[in-house]
């Protein structure tokens, strides 16, 4: 179908194609384009010898400069390492004060704290730190083991019930399930501790449970309920529950006794990181 | 409405631009070859007022090339002294006294966009006078023809050391041409990096070796886009790679002022001896003159081209000739279609330059310019970004007050420290206060020309009557500049428990 014929204003020969009336004119390429073409071909037949180019049955051609970039990721990464080493030596000589009055270095305490709690602590305690029933919430001012830095940092390094050495303990004895006390005076229990954080209960329950409170439970819970963080024994007269605080709940408390189990970090975690955990957790619950 | 081409007249001779031999050589190829050597070009020398503007804006655009990186801008210490520096470290833009963060970029989209515009409605009026005129492709090409000439002389001298063997003389003024292009491609790239970078330091760490592998990198690639694209490829660039040409098309009309022969009154055209009559012939001489000037290798008369930069070249030589001559100067002219049609009608050529495109184009230019111009001056000297925690909402107290976390950003844009106050509006009796910090106030300080985060905790207190999401603000106050930001305080619940 080529119709070519001489274009009249130009004097080009046309292609011989014809849309609505428009002929193209064949005009060849500038001879410069083909100058462009031969280095292109030139520098890619350079480029296989000098890169990784060709597959083969086992393995690939190496190249010449011998480029490899898993061999690149791994010195970046030492290179990281030693960047890090930076912070992590600031980490390591500050206390733990200093780290969070120093805004620098709180706020790469908070980036390294973030990542670490992300990876190790957020599986029990939740991305936010708001844990969940049987598991603290980090972000609120309550404290079972005491909110300051180094009761924080003493927590992560040694655990709760851990079996390690220094780990915190506190022992619920299991009233019902050892049949230390009746299931009445516990049902009796159960409305004394709803009493102390100020919520409608029965006040018949709550006086026969005064003295038997007195007896077995104010050792640790303190005569008001007001817990002790000695001893890790919870605050019953607010309104933060580890195990929940519907009459179910406390009542299955006073029965069993749960305790939940936090391992211990040391060994596992560097010292300046359990640092930086520390002071994130600890700004971020607004500190104590 | 008159064509913009007229295929009626005669064509008498296309591309008269190239020598009778330089078509013979060339020929072979043109005939069915798929590649075609580069039909050499020697544009002479011409006088006249259209040169002459070219030669000013060739010195004023290559000024303010070189010169501007040398400009020293009084700035604060510890802050650049130049006062145009694109600063890539510390991420920063500075002009003279305008000074633009990344997040700013919109400002350069801006420009950009008016530029655009602007050049839209230029080519609707004028034609193509920015390729003309300033396109550096043009201003270079401009510049390195005069070092050729200084060199080799102009077109015939040029064409006769083309054509004659090598000798001592020949070799010499190539390498002296082809060294000095080197030169000013180096000094062009040079000057591209003395942008990036404080000049005075820069030029001499560049020649110790010790200046950043990018400086080299970009002033190699600059100094080989300038030596290859001003000195070999010239109207070849303007031709087969720049796309402006191809959508040009778009923004012309039969209005637009373009470069015109006015055939009427050159046709027919031939030889004339002095004394002779100037009855029943036209004013063209067929002396070739607007032809050998061209630095695009066409010849005007054949009609308006896609190759034709719109410089007026032809317009001086032709006139120089015609002056000479003693007729009417204007047989080639900036002139519209229109214009030509109307009269070739006998009716009166008007000029329009009020039409519905140029008007479009000029408010449209309005509009952008004027909002590029009026976000820059508005601009806030200072912003306070405000991110709530979302993880967790909000937390609940040991007493049951209610606290959200939020992050404030707040960016400083002075180039002085300054202490800002924060405060929280929103939720009545709520308090303000930084993990790990015991102060009862927020006060931040942010140093000169940065952007400091911080956490702070907003806590409501138990007996406060809150819906579950309070519209609420901050405010940072440092002197008299206050910023503020929305944002909601939530507290789960309208009633707690
Ligand atoms: S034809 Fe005239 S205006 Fe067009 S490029 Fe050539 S000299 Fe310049
Ligand atoms: S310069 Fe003028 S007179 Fe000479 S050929 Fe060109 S149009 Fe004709």
């Amino acid at each position: 179908m080529a119709d070519r014929k001489i274009d009249d204003a130009t004097g080009v020969e046309t292609t011989g194609h014809e849309w609505d009336g428009i002929r193209e004119l064949d005009n060849p390429l500038p001879r410069w384009w083909l100058w462009i073409w031969y280095a292109c071909i030139a520098f890619s037949i350079g480029y296989w010898v000098l890169m990784p180019a060709w597959p083969g049955l086992n393995g690939y051609t190496k190249g010449l400069l011998n480029k490899s970039d898993r061999a690149e990721v791994g010195q970046e990464l030492k290179a990281l390492e030693a960047h890090r080493g930076e912070g992590a030596a600031m980490l390591r000589t500050a206390s733990l004060e200093q780290i969070e009055k120093d805004p620098k270095l709180q706020a790469y305490a908070q980036q390294v704290g973030q990542s670490v709690f992300g990876d190790n602590c957020a599986t029990c305690h939740g991305i936010g730190g708001t844990g969940s029933k049987g598991y603290a919430n980090l972000r609120d001012d309550v404290w079972l083991w005491g909110g300051k830095l180094e009761d924080i940092q003493y927590t992560i390094t040694h655990g709760i019930r851990s079996g390690a050495e220094g780990a915190r303990v506190s022992q619920m004895p299991a009233y019902g399930r050892d049949e230390m006390l009746q299931p009445k005076q516990i049902d009796d229990l159960t409305e004394y501790v709803v009493n102390l954080s100020r919520r409608p209960a029965d006040a018949g329950a709550v006086a026969r449970a005064a003295p038997l409170f007195e007896a077995q439970c104010s050792a640790c819970h303190g005569p008001q309920g007001q817990g002790n963080q000695q001893l890790g024994a919870p605050n019953l007269t607010d309104a933060d529950w580890l195990f929940g605080s519907d009459r179910a709940s406390i009542r299955g408390q006073i029965y069993a006794g749960n305790g939940g189990v936090m391992p211990a970090w040391s060994g596992r975690l560097s010292p300046e990181t359990i640092k930086a955990l520390s002071v994130y957790i600890h700004s971020n619950a607004g500190g104590q | 409405m008159p064509t913009l081409i007229d295929n009626t007249a005669p064509k008498p001779d296309t591309r008269s631009a190239v020598s009778a031999a330089e078509r013979a050589k060339g020929k072979g190829d043109a005939k069915g070859g798929l590649y075609k050597p580069r039909q050499p070009i020697y544009p002479k020398l011409v006088h006249g007022k259209w040169r002459m503007v070219k030669w000013a804006l060739l010195i004023a655009t290559l000024s303010v090339y070189y010169i501007t990186p040398w400009i020293r801008w009084g700035r604060p210490e510890g802050f650049p002294q130049q006062a145009a520096l694109v600063d890539f470290t510390g991420r920063r833009f500075y002009f003279f006294d305008i000074q633009l963060w990344p997040q700013e970029v919109y400002v350069f989209t801006g420009v950009l966009i008016a530029a655009a515009l602007a050049l839209f409605l230029t080519t609707a009026l004028f034609g193509r006078l920015w390729c003309g005129y300033a396109c550096p492709q043009t201003v270079w090409t401009d510049l390195y023809i005069v070092v050729e000439r200084l060199f080799e002389g102009d077109r015939n001298a040029r064409m006769r050391l083309d054509a004659a063997p090598l000798s001592f003389d020949k070799i010499w003024r190539k390498t002296g041409k082809h060294l000095t292009w080197l030169g000013i491609a180096f000094g062009t790239g040079g000057a591209w990096i003395f942008y990036f970078h404080d000049a005075p330091t820069l030029i001499r760490t560049f020649w110790i070796g010790q200046a950043p592998a990018t400086a080299y990198v970009s002033c190699a690639l600059l100094t080989a886009t300038t030596y290859i694209f001003a000195g070999w490829m010239r109207e070849q660039v303007c031709t087969y790679m720049c796309p402006w040409p191809r959508i040009q098309g778009a923004m012309l009309d039969q209005h637009s002022l373009q470069v015109t022969y006015l055939r009427e009154r050159g046709e027919p055209r031939g030889a004339h001896k002095k004394g002779q009559s100037w009855e029943g012939r036209g004013d063209c001489i067929d002396c070739r003159q607007c032809v050998v000037v061209c630095p695009m290798g066409i010849d005007i008369r054949d009609g308006s081209q896609l190759e034709c930069i719109n410089c007026g070249l032809c317009v001086d030589a032709c006139d120089d000739i015609l002056g000479k001559l003693g007729r009417p100067t204007g047989l080639i002219a900036y002139d519209t279609d229109a214009a030509v049609a109307a009269r070739s009608c006998g009716q009166k050529a008007v000029y329009k330059p009020v039409r519905s495109r140029t008007v479009y184009y000029a408010v449209a230019l309005a509009l952008v310019g004027g909002l590029t111009l009026w976000s820059l001056i508005t601009r806030p000297k200072a912003d306070l970004h405000v991110i709530r925690d979302r993880n967790p909402t909000f937390v609940r107290m040991h007493d049951g007050a209610v606290r959200d976390g939020y992050t404030l950003k707040i960016t400083n844009r002075t180039f002085a420290e300054r202490r800002f106050d924060v405060t929280f509006d929103g939720v009545s009796g709520a308090r303000l206060s930084q993990p790990g910090q015991t102060a009862q106030r927020v006060t931040l300080i942010v140093p000169a020309d940065q952007v400091v985060s911080a956490r702070v905790f907003v806590t409501a207190p138990a007996d406060a009557d809150l819906a579950g999401s309070v519209p609420a603000r901050f405010i940072a106050k440092s002197g008299d500049i206050i910023t503020e930001s929305k944002t909601v305080f939530l507290s789960g619940a309208a009633n707690p428990q």
